[in-house]
């Protein structure tokens, strides 16, 4: 991994590290409602990642002229502008993705991971800064929902995208099209994501410990 | 000098560690066999009405349970513990709660669902919330509506017995079916559910020799006798009486077999009536006002979720505690 303070950290922490889905635990109404389809799940993604970055953005930009008492009101403010522009946007061309998604797009106003981002990253840091911490986060978020939704896809109707992938003889999981499917599948992921960065760090843990200890023989030795 | 006065301390040392310290002989593993054994009535009850290919199905819930526990404890470089027999009970008790002639694929997935999801997954035994077998009964009745809610007719069936299930029956046509059948099992349900005799036999089997406390299986009676008789005197053309209501469905060998799980109910005495009686009360209320005509598994699973909060406010008072 980069180093911390770098610009291509700000972008890539959003990915693993700090995944808003896996590891920060935010926005989890949208994750676990409309990940029934990959489809549904791509465009929930990136109506949130287009909300995320333009009002990551304005705030970071504004962030000195905002009063710190009504910072949060702002913030909603300048969202909902957004959220308001990606909700006509897709009932415009879109019509069948905004009618499957529902009252989800409209909801991106109060999505954690937005306003989140906004008082934690972008109203202390840099306008560009911002900008890579936003699109990080909504990567983050797309590939979260896009693991979510292909597992729950492909188990209730057999398809990706749309397209058939298991043979006609598998029985669909009809549990995965249920509420109960989300929370089951995003709750072995989570178990999953833990166990990996546990892991990793073990190892790393070992890694400087072997290393300790060879220098010390050498030392030893000489 | 010293050296000696160590030694012989080291001799007369204290065995330190934490209690208990005295430990029955009953163990575990023999009240999992126990329950095992009183399940056999059950077992011979399903091939008796629904025929010896029940038994394949019984068979794959049982080897795909311990297969399971085997494959997850394996992974997770613990002891093996297939040999205690919990893993063979839940599928056992899975099977049981099965549909006759379930398809085998999904039966081999309700297995490790329950074992994997149901049970592993909180820590192993003793660490689970909810009964494993019902967590997969849960789960193939959520993933395969149909199949889980096809029923065949049992063998030895007169004319009027139809392929319903009693409680569906009563619910869609208002029809009553007869005690006998009821109590003997001669109608179409789950496979070891649909005797009441068989069940009693091994429910009271583990009662007299203490493996199953007899509280929540008398308090479930009682909360359904209440609950229901209300309702039946209130309008018993609408309502079926209790009798009807404890011998169909899964009521029986939910009380005996389901709801006295160590592992999920709860500890105290006073806990256990209150368990018994709300679990009644969910079964009356599906029964009667839900969409569905059988409620034992929820409302069981639903108890068991409850069941900490249970035991947390039934502690008994400290004996000699001022109030």
């Amino acid at each position: 991994m980069a180093k911390s303070n770098t610009f291509t950290y700000e972008y890539l922490k959003g990915l693993w590290d700090q995944n808003p889905v896996m590891k920060q635990v935010l926005g989890m109404c949208p994750t676990l409602a409309v990940t029934v389809s990959v489809v549904n799940g791509i465009g929930m993604a990136l109506a949130t990642t287009f909300v995320l970055v333009f009002s990551s953005l304005i705030i970071s930009l504004i962030r000195k002229i905002i009063p710190n008492q009504v910072r949060i009101a702002s913030y909603i403010v300048i969202i909902a502008t957004f959220v308001t522009i990606a909700d006509y946007v897709l009932r415009a061309s879109y019509p069948d993705l905004s009618k499957a998604l529902g009252p989800f797009i409209p909801l991106i106003v109060v999505n954690c991971i937005i306003l989140g981002r906004a008082e934690a990253f972008a109203s202390k840091n840099s306008p560009f800064r911002s900008l890579l911490d936003a699109l990080g986060m909504g990567t983050g978020f797309f590939i979260a929902l896009v693991v979510l939704s292909g597992i729950r896809e492909i188990l209730a109707s057999k398809t990706i995208l749309g397209i058939q992938i298991l043979p006609d003889s598998f029985a669909p999981i009809l549990v995965m099209i249920l509420p109960a499917g989300a929370f089951i599948t995003l709750g072995l992921l989570f178990g999953i994501a833990n166990f990996y960065s546990i892991s990793l760090e073990q190892r790393k843990r070992e890694k400087i410990i072997k290393k300790y200890v060879d220098n010390n023989q050498e030392k030893v030795k000489e | 000098m010293e050296q000696q006065t160590v030694e012989s301390l080291q001799e007369k040392r204290l065995k330190l560690g934490s209690s208990p310290h005295i430990k029955s002989p009953f163990t575990t593993e023999k009240a999992m066999y126990y329950v095992i054994i009183a399940l056999i009535p059950c077992i011979i009850s399903s091939v008796i009405f629904f025929g010896f290919y029940q038994l394949v199905v019984i068979g794959t819930c049982c080897v795909f349970s311990v297969a399971t526990e085997y494959v997850i404890k394996k992974l997770r470089k613990q002891k093996i513990t297939i040999m205690d027999g919990s893993a063979f009970l839940t599928g056992l008790l899975l099977g049981l709660i099965l549909p006759p002639n379930y398809p085998l694929s999904h039966c081999a997935l309700g297995s490790i669902f329950a074992i994997g999801i149901g049970k592993e997954i909180f820590g192993g035994l003793g660490f689970n919330i909810f009964n494993p077998a019902l967590v997969g009964r849960a789960f193939l009745q959520a993933s395969f509506p149909v199949e889980t809610t096809t029923w065949v007719k049992p063998k030895l069936a007169v004319d009027t017995v139809t392929s319903a299930t009693p409680l569906a029956q009563f619910k869609f046509e208002k029809v009553i079916a007869d005690v006998s059948h009821l109590f003997f099992g001669n109608v179409s349900g789950s496979l070891g559910e649909t005797s009441a005799l068989a069940i009693l036999i091994g429910g009271l089997f583990l009662i007299i020799i203490r493996v199953a406390n007899w509280e929540i299986p008398l308090s479930m009676i009682i909360g359904m006798v209440c609950f229901q008789g209300i309702l039946w005197v209130i309008d018993p053309t609408k309502y079926a009486n209790p009798l009807f209501h404890i011998l169909s469905g899964g009521f029986l060998f939910g009380a005996f077999f389901m709801a006295t799980d160590w592992v999920t109910s709860p500890i105290t005495k006073k806990g256990m009536w209150l368990y018994g009686i709300a679990i009644s009360l969910l079964i009356v209320v599906i029964r009667n006002f839900g969409g569905l005509p059988e409620g034992v598994m929820y409302a069981i699973l639903l108890m068991n979720a409850a069941t900490p909060l249970i035991n947390r406010y039934t502690i008994p008072k400290i004996f000699g505690e001022a109030k």
